[in-house]
């Protein structure tokens, strides 16, 4: 029974009890994956972006967060009624990620062999601790996982430590981990972010590569558009724990319709040069007093009297191309 | 054309490496080697590269955070390089700088008013208390934050508007030059684009000098009007903007502009050959002999290995470091 979609997210919504009341930080958001698709998840900080991938991951603390409507499909079955144990079973099988910090995401005392052992001892049922079945396969495995990500002198990486190596070897560590086990879906977030210019751009391209030739689908979650538009299939754009705009990607940087990826569109600066534009009035909003209806409306340069009173559904305007804005709501109303 | 603002020359900043019990010098990091360029007044002059490059640290050594190793460093005509009791109150009231990560540089105990009133203490600027008051407000209004934010403090604000603080906080004497250490890389796009445009207008309004030092290219191709590309503590090319971007000589420069993810069809087309073979960037302790990039360069010949180039102007304003340009 193979589901169509690699992940669905329907109408999710997730909210944390604090002390200052309660953080309203999805507010139904819907977003799918198609098998071999490779999507993006474009948005600044704090939009909830990171919140939708530790959902999906289950590894959102609840509480404090609650989840009061909403479903997460991962490969036809819904994570949020998932046991930890079954959880634990698709992680480092099938579905897989790779951090921003390539540093926080390996221990720095255990040599890199140790914890790519680990990782394909898991995929084979063993809790990791039985230390006596460590065999010439695993190890073999293990090499030629380091030497997909060309690393060289595999053998030397698996005995070095973290610190050993530089932040792009880290990473590339951190991607072989990651497909090691031969994963159906990745997520990635923010992987190239704390590289260097060049450093990240060859990360990128060997990431993209493997996915392409294994066939691997891919939620990309980033703040650069830059990334997004060299990297994936189709985007969304997330503003404040709402999806503003849907498309595939090169839609989006030659027609983008929703005022937010307009105005985010025009601060990104140019290789090209000129000046860049003054970008979004105002700031993002408080989650616990979060505004109504569609949460830019209190930033947006086109609003009406409908924008505060009810969210915008995801109207179509062309093919695979949504936007949650009431300007595109009317038959014929564009701006 | 008038006389620079600011000239730098042959400077260098070691770092020692210590162990052992008797803290002996073991090796140096070797930061900034021979780097030397001038900044007009009222012109913005950005030095980019990746981590290691030295940019950070040019920065710090010229404000005498630092204290270089070797070279020299003169400001309105006065040598500003180690900074004695006369030239120190001089320029450290014409020089200031803003750091990267708003949230480590302000202090999170002090209140707004406090943080800024500091320099008007130390500097003597205002008569008394009332009048540090309406200079403070004064302050925070030229960057656009509501006088009342005095009584605030870091914790309360954003990224944004810490950083519009630590801009007030530079701008409290009323300096000639600062120095810009990747101010808007903490930050988002939208977020970065406003503090860019304040930068401007007020680089505009009181006619400022900027160091502006970053890793983000296209930032840099809206920004300045001169930029330096440094790799492991050189200066490799130097020139307008404009014609770094449209003209790349030096192998890396053509590497690090190609690497920029960028957004637009007209973007990709300018965008030069890759000339690198990927690879790490070495470490400054023990940085690649001759040309420090030939371990990466698809276009390496022996005498790159062997040798330095020179920097060699190739065209008026043109500088550029690199055995295949000069000798081609």
């Amino acid at each position: 029974m193979t589901h169509p979609n690699m992940l669905e997210i329907r109408d999710l919504h997730v909210y944390f009890r604090g002390y200052e009341g309660v953080s309203r930080v999805l507010d139904g958001i819907s977003l799918n994956v198609g098998r071999g698709e490779r999507v993006g998840l474009a948005g600044e900080t704090g939009c909830g972006k990171t919140v939708t991938m530790k959902t999906v991951m289950g590894v959102l603390k609840i509480p404090p967060a609650m989840v009061p409507h909403g479903e997460v499909i991962l490969d036809g079955q819904n994570v949020l009624e998932m046991s930890a144990k079954q959880l634990l079973q698709i992680k480092g099988t099938r579905i897989s990620m790779i951090f921003q910090d390539p540093m926080n995401a390996l221990n720095p005392v255990f040599m890199v062999g140790e914890q790519l052992y680990d990782v394909i001892r898991f995929a084979q049922g063993d809790s990791g601790t039985g230390r006596k079945r460590f065999g010439t396969e695993i190890h073999d495995r293990a090499i030629a996982a380091l030497e997909e990500v060309r690393l060289p002198d595999p053998e030397r990486i698996l005995r070095s430590y973290p610190l050993e190596l530089s932040g792009g070897m880290r990473q590339r560590v951190l991607i072989a981990m990651a497909l090691v086990n031969g994963p159906s879906f990745l997520i990635a977030d923010e992987p190239q972010t704390a590289l260097d210019v060049t450093i990240g751009a060859q990360i990128l391209d060997l990431l993209s590569e493997l996915v392409r030739t294994k066939g691997i689908s891919v939620l990309l979650i980033t703040h650069n558009l830059g990334v997004i538009q060299e990297t994936t299939e189709r985007v969304y754009v997330m503003y404040a724990g709402q999806i503003a705009e849907t498309t595939p990607t090169p839609v989006l940087f030659k027609n983008p319709k929703h005022p937010y990826s307009q105005g985010l569109l025009a601060s990104v600066p140019r290789l090209t040069g000129g000046e860049i534009a003054e970008g979004i009035r105002g700031t993002v909003p408080d989650y616990t007093v979060a505004p109504s209806g569609c949460r830019f409306h209190p930033r947006c340069d086109y609003v009406m009297s409908i924008c505060s009173q009810r969210k915008p559904p995801s109207f179509p305007v062309e093919p695979d191309h949504y936007v949650g804005c009431w300007l595109y709501g009317k038959e014929g109303g564009s701006k | 054309m008038s006389d620079p603002l600011l000239v730098v020359k042959d400077l260098v900043k070691r770092f020692p490496i210590r162990a052992g019990i008797f803290h002996r010098k073991v090796a140096e990091v070797k930061a900034v080697e021979a780097v030397s360029f001038d900044i007009r007044g009222g012109e913005i002059f950005s030095l980019v590269g990746e981590s290691g490059s030295g940019k950070s640290t040019v920065g710090k050594t010229l404000l005498g955070i630092y204290r270089p190793t070797d070279g020299t460093i003169r400001f309105k005509g006065k040598d500003v390089t180690t900074l004695t009791k006369e030239n120190a109150r001089f320029f450290k009231k014409e020089a200031q700088m803003v750091f990267q990560d708003p949230k480590s540089s302000l202090n999170p105990r002090r209140s707004i008013k406090s943080t800024l009133e500091e320099t008007l203490i130390v500097h003597k600027i205002a008569r008394n208390g009332r009048e540090r008051e309406r200079m403070v407000g004064g302050l925070l209004e030229m960057v656009e934050l509501p006088p009342n934010y005095m009584y605030k403090y870091p914790s309360m604000l954003s990224g944004g508007q810490r950083q519009r603080v630590a801009i007030a906080r530079a701008l409290a004497l009323d300096p000639s030059f600062i120095v810009l250490d990747e101010p808007t890389s903490a930050l988002d796009v939208s977020v970065q684009a406003k503090i860019i445009r304040l930068l401007r207008r007020l680089q505009a309004k009181r006619q400022m000098a900027y160091l502006f030092i970053s890793h983000d290219l296209s930032l840099m191709r809206t920004m300045a009007s001169r930029t330096a590309v440094m790799y492991l503590g050189r200066i490799y090319e130097l020139a307008p903007t404009e014609e770094l971007f449209t003209n790349p000589l030096y192998p890396y420069t053509k590497t690090l502009i190609s690497a920029v993810p960028v957004v637009s069809e007209e973007e990709r087309r300018m965008k030069p050959e890759k000339q690198s073979l990927g690879g790490e960037i070495p470490s400054p302790i023990n940085p690649p002999g001759g040309c420090a990039f030939h371990p990466r360069c698809s276009l390496v010949e022996r005498v790159c290995s062997e040798q330095l180039p020179d920097l060699v102007e190739v065209k008026p304003g043109h500088f550029v470091r690199c055995h295949g340009v000069t000798n081609a």
